[in-house]
């Protein structure tokens, strides 16, 4: 079996807050995630779910209170495995003098990329980012949206096997967001595995191969969207037009509802084996006209809310 | 060692961006000014002021570098979070706090020299003209070479500094760090008065806290040969390299400090 991309093990970690008795408070617990090479992981969840901390465990920036966490094998924190990694920190500051040439050359020699490597590199990792003319400015002249581009720029510079992207749609426009989601797809065909934290729903639905939802610091639910049980598809919503009475009335007892939407147009609330290619070709038989078929699926929210609800309000105690 | 001058050449650019090197310009507006003022005074006198004070100027301008530079070196970057795409990189703290270090060591350095330059072309001036005769009666030359010993432990006073505040960084706030700086650093002054303390108490507890504070606190007093240099009394080779032996072991024990403290930080 090939290695994992992305491995943690009963990963946790507690915070201890309060100052004259500090109590620990656990912002992950034992979270299990194995991510392969190749996936576009989403790592979804509400606002204080866990997600950064998961990440900064993962860059080792903090440090786990317990359990295991590897990036291509080799243990989080290893610096040699940093070469073969990209990372954009949810809300990204750089250095406020530097322009967004200068950042690159730094992170550049960081990498140890050669001075020809570099001139090369550089303006086309830029390029690809859609930063113009704009590069030879001071980052603190930069919007936010510019300034997450050059974060982006940063975590490909060194073309990653593994991208760790913590919401990386954050500050964008909607141009912006769709140049991000080209970006990741782009890289996903080139076989990177991408991991990226959002609370964004959409983004998720539209990239995402494999994902996690963690709600107050704990695994949720893990799989592909199309496998997890909240997803499975919960009815089927036909919608009609020209329908004879006649027919209507033959339907009606395997339907859940109808509900007339105007004159002979129809929606028709069909359970999940309620077979709609059945009841479509029969009504098609009798003349009417299909205007639309959608599965009825829960949304992320959805599972978002009713998770964390099912955790319950308490504070998280550390173990 | 790649990534160590990375950082380095990083703080000195930044050093330079945030004007820090704006301080000469005040240097030379004090000696220059300084030069005019006293040019009624007896020829030798004023070559003594100059000396003094463009020794004395030379410490305290490069003091606020290394303190006020020196604490926010590593907590500028882990409060504005720039050290999170830092650390994804293949970069190790301890590499990153030796490159802070050394990127200071280098702005001083370049500010210093500036500094020793503007200094001996005053001191140029001020001399120039002046029979060698009555040039001979002066305690030392005006282009005395014997300056850049006192410079040169100057800048080791100073690395010194950068290392106290470089380690109170890594684990304070900017704040903190200044007032445990200067804290250090005035104490380091009257460090030798620690060791005979005995001589002045009686209480065998005060003598052992004081002698203690003696061996942990720098000797700030052993860097300053200013006085000897503008009168013109040796300083012997022997003395300086005992001095930079002991500046070395003790910004190798600050920085061994400050390495381990920042390698086990979380950057929450």
């Amino acid at each position: 079996m090939a290695t994992a991309a992305i491995r943690t093990r009963e990963l946790s970690k507690d915070y201890h807050v309060g100052f004259w008795r500090p109590r620990p408070y656990r912002a992950l617990d034992r979270l299990s995630i194995e991510v392969a090479p190749g996936d576009v992981f989403g790592f979804l969840g509400p606002n204080g779910a866990g997600k950064t901390t998961t990440l900064k465990l993962l860059m080792q920036l903090v440090f786990p209170t317990s359990g295991e966490a590897e990036i291509l094998g080799r243990p989080a924190g290893d610096v040699a495995v940093r070469r073969r990694i990209g990372y954009l920190p949810e809300n990204p500051y750089f250095y406020d003098h530097l322009t967004a040439e200068e950042l690159l050359d730094y992170y550049g020699r960081l990498f140890g990329m050669s001075a020809a490597d570099r001139r090369t590199r550089i303006p086309a990792t830029l390029d690809r980012l859609g930063i113009g003319a704009e590069r030879r400015l001071a980052l603190r002249k930069f919007s936010k949206g510019m300034l997450q581009r050059v974060g982006l720029a940063q975590a490909v510079l060194n073309d990653p096997e593994v991208l760790f992207l913590d919401e990386p749609m954050s500050g964008l426009d909607p141009l912006g967001r769709r140049d991000v989601r080209a970006l990741m797809l782009e890289l996903r065909d080139q076989g990177r595995t991408i991991f990226f934290s959002s609370h964004i729903l959409s983004d998720a639905e539209a990239l995402c191969s494999q994902v996690a939802i963690v709600a107050k610091g704990r695994l949720a639910a893990a799989g592909r969207l199309t496998d997890l049980q909240e997803f499975a598809i919960q009815g089927w919503e036909l919608v009609m037009a020209g329908v004879p009475a006649a027919a209507l009335d033959r339907v009606r007892p395997r339907a859940r509802r109808i509900v007339t939407v105007a004159g002979d147009r129809y929606v028709i609330d069909l359970p999940p084996d309620g077979r709609p290619e059945e009841m479509l070709r029969e009504l098609a038989a009798a003349g009417a006209t299909l205007v639309s078929l959608n599965p009825l699926r829960e949304t992320l929210e959805d599972v978002f809310v009713r998770r964390v609800a099912q955790m319950g309000d308490g504070a998280r105690e550390g173990k | 060692m790649r990534a160590v001058g990375s950082v380095a050449v990083a703080v000195f650019r930044e050093s330079v961006r945030d004007r820090v090197f704006y301080n000469l310009l005040l240097f030379a507006v004090l000696l220059v000014g300084a030069s005019i003022l006293i040019g009624q005074l007896t020829a030798g006198q004023d070559v003594k002021i100059i000396k003094d004070l463009g020794l004395a100027a030379t410490s305290l301008f490069g003091l606020f570098i290394a303190i006020f530079v020196g604490i926010h070196l590593v907590s500028k970057e882990v409060d504005r979070r720039s050290v999170y795409p830092l650390f994804a990189k293949p970069i190790r703290r301890g590499e990153f706090i030796l490159g802070k270090y050394f990127g200071l060591l280098l702005t001083l350095l370049a500010n210093m020299a500036v500094m020793t330059v503007a200094m001996y072309g005053v001191l140029y001036f001020l001399s120039r003209g002046v029979p060698p005769q009555i040039q001979g009666a002066w305690d030392a030359p005006a282009m005395d070479p014997a300056l850049l010993k006192a410079i040169a432990l100057i800048y080791l006073n100073l690395a010194v500094v950068t290392a106290v505040a470089l380690f109170f960084s890594t684990y304070s706030s900017p704040m903190l760090s200044a007032v445990f700086t200067l804290g250090v650093y005035v104490a380091g002054q009257f460090n030798a008065d620690l060791k005979h303390f005995d001589a002045v108490v009686q209480s065998p507890a005060a003598i052992a806290l004081a002698r203690a504070c003696y061996y942990v606190l720098p000797d700030f007093a052993k860097f300053d040969v200013k006085l000897a240099v503008v009168h013109g009394l040796p300083v012997s080779g022997s003395y300086l390299a005992s001095t930079a032996a002991y500046a070395v072991m003790y910004i190798a024990a600050l920085l061994f400090g400050a390495v381990v403290l920042f390698s086990r930080r979380d950057f929450k």
